[in-house]
């Protein structure tokens, strides 16, 4: 089973999130903010990410470029998910090794497409 | 709703657009016409229904079709269809047609994403094949769909469903709330109004054709009609793109399947030698 880290500040949005993922067969833990996800990642790489932008602490771009410096930390799928929709968020996100992005609100139906694009079903 | 106006209303929607209105649908009468009813004027959908079967209006006909008409779509629906293009008839396409123009035509192009995405594949694939230039014909039987088609105007969620971030970033720019594609993309994609029932001959020949997810809506008898019209149309070496749930099998034999390409078809020139010509020389 893959296993998929979701990281947002709301509490709302992990649970939907987590109800899609779960049906699309993932294994799902959860982080609050960017250096929760970071720890959890430090324990154990997931497979996939999905990230928000927007949080305290730290953001989710920091989290990114800190990740891609972790030992192994190349290899988890990131799709970021966010209410953050200009180009300039959009195009920086994919610089820093962002596969794909969905802007909030979002449904199943877009997670589910954006992460068959992205191969991780 | 009275059943005298409910069958009226499947004889019209026949005629007009081909539509097979199934029996039991008042739920999908109510949802499509209960915005129109409002937007028109009448109390509620049954009102509707009486006035469109005792005056004959033809601004009120065309609207009802329109709206009963299903104009679902979304960019690189199915995949299949876009991914059998780029690795199988483009190439074989390229090499036969020597002037570097192939001509395609989306035959239910609805609100556009069918034809836009085989421009911006083809714009990413520009390197590989600097002489090739797709002419692409994008028709539907609805206006307002093909008013937006050519507005290249879509919202945060269609831009979503089907497409790659990298091609949005690449193809569109951000306009207050929605998206716009590039007037390269745009301009690359020719609309315009065809009622697939009618004669389709002004639509000229094809070297591929996607029809996908209308012929489902009709009976045997226009499937056939419809089928038929586009061989004559298709390049003897053409494609066919039908929808994933769709087939030639048991309605023509104009066309025979590809094996192991689900949905691509081409023509059985074997079955063509006997058929007579419905048109054209």
């Amino acid at each position: 089973m893959k296993t998929c880290l979701v990281v947002d500040d709301s509490r709302v949005i992990r649970k939907v999130a987590r109800r899609i993922l779960e049906n699309l067969q993932f294994e799902v833990l959860e982080a609050a903010d960017g250096l929760e996800a970071l720890n959890a990642c430090k324990t154990a790489m997931p497979n996939a990410i999905l990230l928000d932008w927007n949080m305290p602490v730290m953001d989710g771009i920091t989290f990114l470029r800190q990740l891609r410096k972790e030992e192994g930390g190349k290899a988890p799928v990131v799709v970021f998910c966010t209410t953050e929709n200009d180009l300039s968020h959009i195009t920086e996100a994919l610089t820093e090794g962002a596969s794909e992005y969905i802007m909030k609100p979002f449904d199943g139906e877009i997670l589910e497409a954006k992460f068959s694009e992205v191969g991780l079903i | 709703m009275s059943p005298e106006d409910t069958e009226h209303l499947a004889a019209m929607l026949k005629q007009r657009s081909g539509l097979i209105l199934g029996s039991d649908k008042t739920y999908l009468i109510e949802s499509r016409l209960a915005p129109v009813a409002r937007r028109e004027g009448f109390a509620n959908v049954a009102a509707l229904l009486t006035s469109l079967r005792t005056r004959r209006d033809e601004k009120l006909i065309y609207t009802v079709t329109d709206a009963m008409t299903t104009n679902e779509t979304f960019f690189f629906r199915d995949k299949t269809p876009f991914d059998q293009f780029k690795s199988d008839v483009l190439p074989a396409l390229a090499k036969t047609r020597l002037s570097g123009d192939i001509k395609i035509w989306c035959a239910a192009a609805s609100t556009g994403q069918e034809p836009y995405s085989l421009a911006m594949m083809m714009e990413d694939m520009r390197h590989q094949y600097p002489r090739i230039n797709l002419d692409i014909l994008g028709t539907d039987i609805s206006e307002r769909c093909l008013e937006k088609a050519q507005s290249g105007l879509y919202t945060q969620f269609e831009v979503q469903r089907g497409l790659p971030i990298q091609m949005m970033v690449k193809y569109f720019e951000k306009v207050d709330e929605m998206w716009r594609l590039s007037p390269k993309i745009r301009q690359a994609i020719r609309f315009r109004k065809l009622n697939l029932l009618d004669n389709l001959h002004s639509v000229g020949r094809q070297d591929v054709i996607y029809c996908r997810n209308v012929l489902i809506y009709f009976d045997l008898e226009t499937k056939k009609r419809v089928l038929e019209q586009i061989a004559n149309l298709l390049a003897d070496d053409g494609y066919l793109f039908l929808g994933a749930a769709e087939t030639v099998l048991g309605i023509t034999d104009a066309f025979k399947p590809m094996t192991g390409m689900r949905g691509l078809y081409v023509k059985n020139t074997a079955a063509a030698a006997t058929a007579p010509r419905r048109f054209g020389t």
